[in-house]
């Protein structure tokens, strides 16, 4: 398994809302990929986003701007 | 064979549509089940696709756009998840029974339903939605062209009377979606059904909802939906709300290329197309002495109308034609009652039915007067009569 990493992760309310996140990002050339969610965020299956922590804007400020759906966002050891 | 029944289906699909479901079905996964490639490239497909169709609809966002599997689903999906007993709904007599058997199965519940008449010419009258309206009216359903006669209905002018009484404004798009702008925002639209397999030249089994941000439908299923697995009930969020269960991913993909074939090719240049054939045709038959043509073909509305035009020739039954064409000149019609049978009421056509004639941009000159040919021939044999 690969070593674990602080990272931010972004959880959603349904694959809509990851994918619309995803477009957007490689739209806008911010880094990251989708990942499954992380089982210490929560059980289950679905999609998250996951992105470094050292981003150099706002993934919060940023996704409000684009009018981007999202459950919560966090940093995880994963 | 001369296909002319695209007010049911079109037959004729763009070769990239084929092709897109091909590929699908070669590489796609289940959408939004997993995060491995075949997945997620479905997801991001029906991603792309309710973005086409929110642009193409003038919607709130791809967000907004539900997938079902034709526009009875969706006509369905709406009316049981928006209306209670008690609720007043307004519809019109041009409506398939897409619209009508929903709607009655809630009046036998308890919700109250006004249907507006159609004059002989099958139009229906703005006025009298107004004078229809309760204090207990919620919405006005209806369609955006009647499925036999062709006529437009001008969903401005009833957006404007819905807003300034305060009603939701449902349309049944099944036969105009991806031929007729459609802007639900200017037009004041709260929910467009369409069906993917018509004039959106998608495969059959494809269709969708396209609701305004805000108004909340109750699903009509509820199961898998890829997310928030532990909850008892359906997610909240649209569009997965009304999507239980995987999705038409391989239809959905000829959907998506069926779309980006009407943007390159332009909505107005396909409909152009098509209504000139379906004047081309309607001028070759209007003069024969025993045909009876239906429908409102007055010059302003010659402008403004779906590709169809439904006759019957003397007194012979409507199947009786369809079958001679079908048999003897290899012509593919429509005949019978079109699952509108308050619109036959109106034309008075509910014994004979009539002989529907719809066209694509796909056809040609050559076939539409080989059919005007096909009708003067059987006509000329009734009139001897």
């Amino acid at each position: 398994m690969r070593r674990k990493e602080l990272k931010t992760v972004v959880t959603f309310h349904t694959v809509t809302e990851a994918i619309a996140m995803e477009t957007a990002c490689i739209r806008e050339k911010i880094p990251g990929r989708i990942i499954p969610v992380p089982g210490e965020i929560k059980a289950g299956c679905g999609l998250s986003w996951v992105m470094p922590v050292h981003w150099e804007g706002d993934i919060l400020q940023w996704m409000e701007q684009e009018g981007l759906k999202w459950e919560a966002v966090g940093e995880y050891l994963i | 064979m001369i296909y002319l029944d695209n007010a049911a289906t079109s037959l004729h699909k763009p070769e990239e549509v084929r092709l897109a479901v091909a590929d699908a079905m070669l590489h796609m996964g289940n959408p939004g089940r997993g995060i491995h490639g075949a997945s997620l490239d479905a997801a991001r497909m029906i991603y792309d696709t309710r973005s086409l169709i929110s642009q193409l609809l003038h919607g709130d966002g791809p967000g907004q756009v539900a997938f079902t599997a034709n526009s009875t689903e969706s006509l369905n999906l709406a009316i049981e998840g928006i209306f209670r007993p008690g609720d007043h709904v307004i519809t019109t007599m041009m409506e398939h029974n897409s619209v009508l058997r929903p709607l009655y199965r809630m009046e036998d519940r308890g919700m109250e339903l006004t249907i507006l008449p159609a004059d002989q010419y099958g139009c229906i009258h703005y006025e009298e939605i107004e004078a229809a309206v309760r204090s207990n009216t919620k919405a006005v359903v209806c369609t955006h062209a009647s499925n036999l006669t062709g006529n437009i209905n001008d969903l401005k002018t009833i957006g404007d009377i819905c807003k300034k009484h305060g009603l939701l404004f449902l349309v049944d798009a099944s036969q105009t979606a991806g031929v007729f702008d459609i802007d639900m925002k200017e037009m004041g639209i709260d929910v467009v059904c369409f069906t993917g397999h018509k004039g959106l030249l998608g495969p059959q089994g494809t269709g969708g909802i396209c609701i305004r941000e805000g108004l909340n439908i109750e699903p009509l299923i509820v199961g898998g939906s890829g997310m928030q697995s532990f909850l008892r009930t359906q997610p909240e969020q649209m569009p997965e709300r009304l999507e239980a269960g995987t999705l038409n991913c391989h239809g959905i993909a000829g959907l998506h290329a069926a779309l980006l074939y009407i943007s390159r090719t332009g909505m107005e240049s396909i409909r152009k197309r098509e209504q000139s054939l379906m004047r081309r045709f309607y001028e070759g038959v209007k003069d024969i002495p025993a045909v009876t043509v239906y429908g409102d073909f007055s010059r302003k509305s010659l402008e403004q109308r779906a590709p169809v035009v439904a006759l019957n020739i003397g007194s012979l039954d409507s199947g009786e034609v369809a079958d001679e064409l079908t048999v003897a000149y290899g012509i593919y019609a429509r005949a019978g009652a079109h699952c509108a049978p308050l619109m036959h009421q109106a034309l008075g056509t509910v014994k004979q039915g009539a002989v529907r004639f719809s066209m694509s941009h796909f056809n040609t000159e050559e076939e539409i007067d080989q059919a005007v040919a096909a009708v003067r021939e059987l006509s000329r044999e009734q009139e001897l009569i």
